[in-house]
């Protein structure tokens, strides 16, 4: 029943995905990485290459593949720079298949298709200035007005807040219904009153667009709406399903380069009389990168798997991501240790992963949410209730 | 137009195994590529077919797992691809495989031009490419690193030689051989992805090609693979530091030492 062969297709997307990161990427990383910038057309790249649509159904423009492929294209992408993967996380998880998911087939026609193609870029907006873990205290809001909503509001720390077309965003429709009270609309840049610029000084994934945007009076055609009013949080928390599942498989990437950097490296570096390879407390922290990779790859997998079959997976996902994010950090942070004084320049790339590394143990759900999350569920507080629209397993109907 | 690409499976490193019976590669459990060299033949092809129209179809003889890259080929963009497998092939030399790849191109039609790698990373012959253009009786111009012009009458190339360059024109049907200089190979997209698998490959063995069993495989072989081994580096490196002019002065003065000046 288990079966860890990849297919000849997904092969062929690890492959392609693997040389365009190292032949179009890499090359430019540490520049856009300095500079806090980036060129806007490796996304026409991504969108050639199908990378932007590839793990949704053909019907909608897109590549028809399978949920570990999407985990491929994530480990490879982030073992060149985190801030590719970002790209994955926002555009297809967070944004993509929540339209996926929840949509109807009119708004998947509309909205999914042109995200698929590339012809568009998709974000999410749920954080706000004061409303981050606690997602449920956002204050934006959508008042019905005929056929259109009013929004207004300002959401921030938005991954290609500055860059992307089509925008999910989360707005209370019922002020006084708590969580209840959240609705999601699928907002478009070119709307009259959405505003938005990019946040600078970040400590990692400066080569990514991270940004805030503002609605001002912003009018939304009440078609629009994603779901049902008052189903935005039920709609946030499934796509952050989607997204953490995305976060976790980069964290595979990222581990895998701060062990080919630190391997490489510990083999040429000589202290003692010896490569630092033959030091044991060197090959202690190169042991703990090989078991945290293998072991954040299985979670990925399992929860990837999980997602295949068309079986939620919030629990299995958080695990993922928890513990790929930790471990990451954890790897980084031994990478630079086995670099030594060249590690804490940008000399090398692992200081790189460190700064990256530590993005993702805060958002898309802290450490601290994950281990509340994990521990509700071993205590049997927590039970997972089937929503109204569930993910579509895969293979998708055609 | 036709345009043929042969092609090997490879495997991705140096550090083989030889089979000490047959003196052919051991593949078990080493990542397979598609022949580096081969990967721009591909995309000379391609682009062949994007100036002029046509379709390319690639061709290779290997064992039943060389399907896979030739599936990357039709995932790059080629419209078709065959592939020449059959125990009777095994331990095939250059010979045996041009003569296999000859059979293969004659059942096949029309065509204008065939292209192989250079050589192939594992048995680094070169020699495979001209001898199928000899059993074709067809010219074949070998090293090449830029087409010039592709007519109906003839094929213009660069042909790399030692110190610089030929160039060298060639009626059609003709076989060249290229280089790395000559492209930059493209990416498989997603879409072809999708293509490569929904792509039937057929097999064909010896009887589909009509040869004898005396011609094929290690039979077939004029030659036989004593031994491979990777070389053993020899000699110590050493930096010479300092300012140029002082390097360049150490330098000649070791070089002058050794009796190399």
């Amino acid at each position: 029943m288990m079966d860890f062969n990849l297919t000849s297709e997904q092969k062929m997307v690890q492959d392609m995905v693997h040389r365009f990161a190292e032949q179009e990427l890499a090359p430019n990383i540490e520049e856009w990485d300095e500079a806090e910038a980036f060129d806007l057309s490796v996304f026409d790249r991504m969108a050639e290459l199908g990378l932007l649509g590839h793990c949704f159904p053909t019907k909608y423009g897109g590549g028809g593949m399978d949920y570990i492929t999407l985990a491929l294209v994530c480990e490879e992408l982030e073992r060149v720079d985190t801030s590719f993967r970002v790209v994955m996380s926002v555009h297809i998880g967070l944004c993509g298949l929540g339209i996926l998911q929840w949509g109807t087939e009119e708004q998947k026609h509309k909205h999914l298709t042109p995200l698929a193609t590339g012809e568009k870029l998709g974000t999410f907006g749920l954080t706000e200035p004061n409303a981050g873990s606690d997602a449920a205290a956002i204050e934006t809001v959508a008042e019905r007005d005929g056929d259109e909503y009013v929004l207004n509001g300002e959401k921030m720390w938005i991954s290609l807040a500055d860059t992307a077309d089509t925008f999910l965003v989360f707005a209370r429709t019922d002020p006084s219904a708590g969580h209840r009270g959240i609705s999601a609309f699928i907002v478009d840049r070119e709307m009259p009153g959405f505003e938005s610029e990019e946040i600078h000084g970040k400590m990692g994934i400066r080569a990514g667009d991270t940004g805030s945007f503002t609605l001002q009076d912003c009018r939304v055609p009440a078609e629009n709406l994603l779901g049902e009013e008052g189903e935005g949080f039920k709609i946030a928390m499934s796509c952050i399903d989607n997204g953490r599942y995305t976060v976790a498989a980069g964290t595979v990437g990222l581990i895998r380069a701060c062990l080919e950097a630190s391997t490489q490296y510990a083999m040429e570096r000589e202290t003692f009389g010896k490569p630092i390879a033959e030091h044991q407390l060197v090959q202690q922290m190169i042991a703990h990168m090989t078991r945290d990779e293998e072991i954040t790859r299985l979670l990925v997998y399992k929860a990837g798997w999980l997602k295949n079959e068309g079986v939620r997976n919030t629990r299995e996902t958080s695990l993922a991501k928890w513990y790929g994010c930790d471990a990451s950090f954890r790897a980084a942070e031994n990478a630079v240790q086995i670099h030594g004084a060249y590690g804490y320049s940008n000399e090398y790339p692992v200081e790189r992963y460190l700064r990256n590394s530590k993005g993702a143990v805060i958002y898309e759900g802290s450490a601290e949410i994950q281990t509340l999350l994990q521990a509700s569920y071993a205590l049997g507080v927590r039970k997972d209730k089937p929503v109204r629209c569930e993910l579509p397993g895969w293979p998708y109907e055609e | 137009m036709r345009y043929i690409v042969c092609m090997k499976q490879v495997p991705e490193t140096t550090e083989v195994d030889i089979d000490p019976e047959t003196g052919t590669l051991l593949r078990e459990g080493i990542p397979s590529i598609i022949n580096p060299f081969d990967e721009y033949a591909i995309e000379e092809a391609l682009q062949f077919r994007e100036e002029r129209g046509g379709e390319v179809t690639v061709l290779s003889m290997g064992p039943p797992q060389a399907e896979e890259a030739l599936r990357e080929a039709v995932a790059m963009g080629a419209d078709g691809a065959i592939l020449l497998s059959d125990p009777a092939f095994r331990g095939s030399d250059t010979l045996a495989t041009a003569r296999t790849l000859a059979a293969a191109v004659g059942k096949m039609g029309d065509y204008s031009v065939i292209l192989c790698g250079k050589q192939a990373i594992d048995g680094d012959t070169a020699q495979v490419g001209p001898e199928l253009a000899e059993l074709l009786d067809i010219p074949h111009v070998a090293d090449v690193r830029e087409v010039r012009e592709i007519t109906e009458e003839g094929i213009t190339v660069e042909r790399m030689i030692e110190g610089g360059y030929e160039i060298v024109k060639a009626p059609l049907p003709a076989l060249v051989t290229v280089l790395k200089d000559i492209n930059e190979p493209r990416l498989a997209n997603m879409q072809g992805i999708m293509r490569a698998n929904q792509t039937e490959i057929p097999t064909w063995g010896i009887d589909h090609l009509g040869m004898s069993s005396s011609d094929a495989g290690l039979e077939g072989s004029a030659t036989e693979v004593i031994d491979v081994f990777t070389p053993e580096v020899g000699g110590e490196g050493e930096m010479i530091e300092g300012e140029p002019r002082d390097q360049a002065k150490a330098l000649a003065g070791k070089l002058r030492d050794a009796g190399v000046i």
